[in-house]
């Protein structure tokens, strides 16, 4: 590549003018303190992290990972996502406080690059993560507080679609024991959206008709409690029955939540069979091509850093929130102080007052006395002033014009 | 995905295949001429279907459909492929048949430095790894029969339907190395939220696509 331009910046990371910054830390200020309320505590972990530990335990794909070496040597990963350093922390300094534990995190995570617009080399996730608790009612605390989290961020319209790798599992299980080549093609197909090819390959394989055409429906399996039922009736194996057994319980609690009118469950909605252990779901937003959050259980992640413990948890994707969140937060009034060398002290004085109580307040020495004239005759007319590119609600003059008139 | 009240926005593939797709929206029961086509028009309301064409280049299909600009649309296999975006596939229409296939000279004889000359580089050089060669790929954006014939490459991968371009320059078709058909594709976020018209679309094409289609 040619010498970067002055202007230029790597591909995929981003600037943030005051006031896109101003809206995203509305949202992160939003977000985190609702799961403040929800009994989340805040963690920070540093940006580097070894390749060999968080970087091969994160659920990023190793080619995706933004790696770099260390003067010695030792590969380095930007962090990829805040699981995984938070699982090392919950196996390390946070060893002997008893589960369960609520931690939240506001972050940049990182990618390696790539040259397509909207895959972002760096963005902003603000997330939770509840370790060792299996049960339903944190799957659900989970996805309701996920709701809680977009309502919080200001996203209006929104789903939640829920899955359980559990009932795939078994179901394939339980339709083509033992033979495992085919059930990853199958999977692999789910994976990548490919309905197509889902179908092609089981057009193909030696099954009963009947399986067939039950593996067939499940493509169309989805909405609410009901889809639970039908599965039941689906699948005797056991790990289907219990995936199902544990949707149904997390279906209750978030009816009880009053949240399931944002919630679809479709049992085709796997995450990464490697990484997820039990639900899975993620979040769409009305107005925007790509998931909003994701999130779901990982019970063997903890092991890696040899606290076994289950977990579940989510994050937003703050920086596409911040793309579907129109409201732009009101820009506080602000102040400007314009005095003389001879006002200077009585001036600031005013200016330290004023932010005492919380206002916005600018001081300028006045290059002459008319443009202090200006100024206030601008303000006594409309009550808003313009001043080398900023605006005013408020103005004080000191020591200027015609008797150093103030407001 | 603007939201647009409900409506479907459904990119299109301008030229080879939109004729044959525009008749199978239209014995589906969607009202939408055959001649956009012709015209000039880049957005297409047909909104007694609820619904709204973007006419696009076939390759840049998947692009707006990943994106969300287009809830849904439709592709060749072929350029799924290549493009790789992450978008549900969930209908193969049966149309626009035809098949990716490795070709070159009839006397073709292994090479010392194998060159591949293709309109889908990704494809080919996928294709060759999982077949344990490995491959020079030259990226050409038309007329790649030329390539063997002027030495450029050794082969080609390239789509064919009838195989008569490839008899009239004394080219054969080497190996087949999967059938391309178009496809109808969704965005990831319009999937969920607007499923029940999606769904709704699906079946209604599933019920005219030709039988050996296989949806």
């Amino acid at each position: 590549m040619s010498k970067p331009k002055g202007f230029e910046k790597p591909v995929g990371v981003k600037d943030y003018l005051p006031h896109a910054v101003s809206k995203l830390r509305g949202i992160e200020r939003s977000v985190l303190d609702c799961m403040r309320r929800w009994g989340y505590e805040q963690i920070m972990t540093p940006t580097l992290e070894y390749y060999d530990t968080v970087g091969v335990a994160s659920a990023t794909s190793d080619q995706k990972l933004f790696k770099l070496l260390n003067q010695r040597g030792t590969t380095i990963v930007l962090r990829s996502d805040m699981t995984a350093p938070i699982a090392r922390v919950v196996g390390s300094l946070l060893k002997e406080q008893p589960f369960p534990l609520r931690l939240s995190y506001h972050a940049s995570v990182f990618r390696a690059f790539e040259e397509d617009a909207g895959r972002d080399a760096e963005f902003f996730q603000t997330g939770v993560e509840l370790v060792g608790d299996a049960s339903p009612e944190a799957d659900a605390e989970i996805i309701a507080l996920a709701i809680a989290s977009l309502q919080a961020a200001g996203v209006r319209s929104f789903k939640i679609a829920v899955g359980h790798v559990g009932f795939m599992n078994g179901l394939f299980e339980e339709t083509l024991p033992g033979r495992e080549a085919e059930q990853e093609e199958l999977k692999g197909c789910l994976l990548q959206r490919d309905h197509v090819g889902y179908r092609h390959i089981l057009g193909r394989l030696a099954l009963d008709e009947a399986w067939r055409a039950e593996l067939e429906g499940i493509l169309r399996l989805r909405g609410g409690r009901e889809v639970c039922d039908q599965a039941l009736l689906l699948s005797l194996n056991e790990g289907a029955r219990k995936a199902i057994g544990h949707l149904s319980e997390m279906w209750d609690v978030l009816d009880a939540y009053g949240v399931q009118e944002h919630v679809l469950i479709d049992l085709t909605m796997i995450g990464d069979f490697s990484y997820y252990t039990g639900m899975t779901f993620e979040g769409y937003a009305a107005n925007l091509g790509f998931p909003v959050c994701s999130g779901g259980r990982y019970d063997n992640l903890l092991a890696q850093f040899g606290r076994p413990a289950p977990a579940t948890g989510f994050a937003l994707k703050t920086t596409r929130i911040l793309e579907v969140v129109d409201e732009e937060p009101a820009a506080p009034e602000k102040t400007l102080i314009v005095y003389t060398e001879k006002t200077r002290g009585q001036a600031l004085a005013e200016a330290q007052r004023l932010r005492a109580e919380g206002r916005i307040v600018v001081t300028e020495i006045a290059a002459d006395p008319a443009e202090a004239d200006r100024l206030l005759r601008e303000f006594r007319q409309g009550g808003r002033i313009a001043h080398r590119g900023a605006e005013y609600g408020e103005l004080a003059v000191f020591g200027l014009g015609e008797g150093g008139a103030r407001r | 995905m603007t939201d647009g009240g409900g409506i479907l926005k459904v990119a299109m593939p301008k030229g080879r295949i939109y004729k044959q797709a525009s008749k199978l929206f239209r014995e589906a029961g969607l009202p939408i001429p055959d001649d956009f086509d012709d015209s000039r028009r880049l957005i297409v309301p047909v909104p007694e279907a609820g619904m709204e064409f973007i006419m696009a280049k076939p390759v840049d299909v998947p692009t707006y459909v990943e994106y969300g600009v287009a809830d849904l649309g439709v592709v060749g296999k072929d350029v799924m492929m290549e493009e790789a975006k992450d978008v549900y596939e969930l209908l193969d229409l049966g149309i626009a048949r035809c098949r990716m296939s490795v070709i070159g000279l009839p006397d073709w004889k292994p090479v010392i430095h194998p060159r591949v000359a293709t309109k889908y580089p990704r494809v080919a050089s996928q294709y060759f790894r999982e077949h344990g060669q490995q491959v020079e790929v030259i990226k050409l954006n038309g007329s790649i029969e030329l390539a063997p014939l002027i030495g450029l490459a050794d082969r080609i991968v390239d789509m064919v339907e009838t195989g008569q371009t490839l008899r009239e320059n004394g080219l054969v078709e080497m190996k087949e190395m999967f059938q391309v058909t178009s496809r109808l594709i969704a965005n990831r976020v319009s999937y969920r939220m607007k499923n029940e018209a999606i769904q709704s679309l699906c079946d209604r094409l599933s019920a005219v696509i030709p039988a050996q289609g296989g949806g």
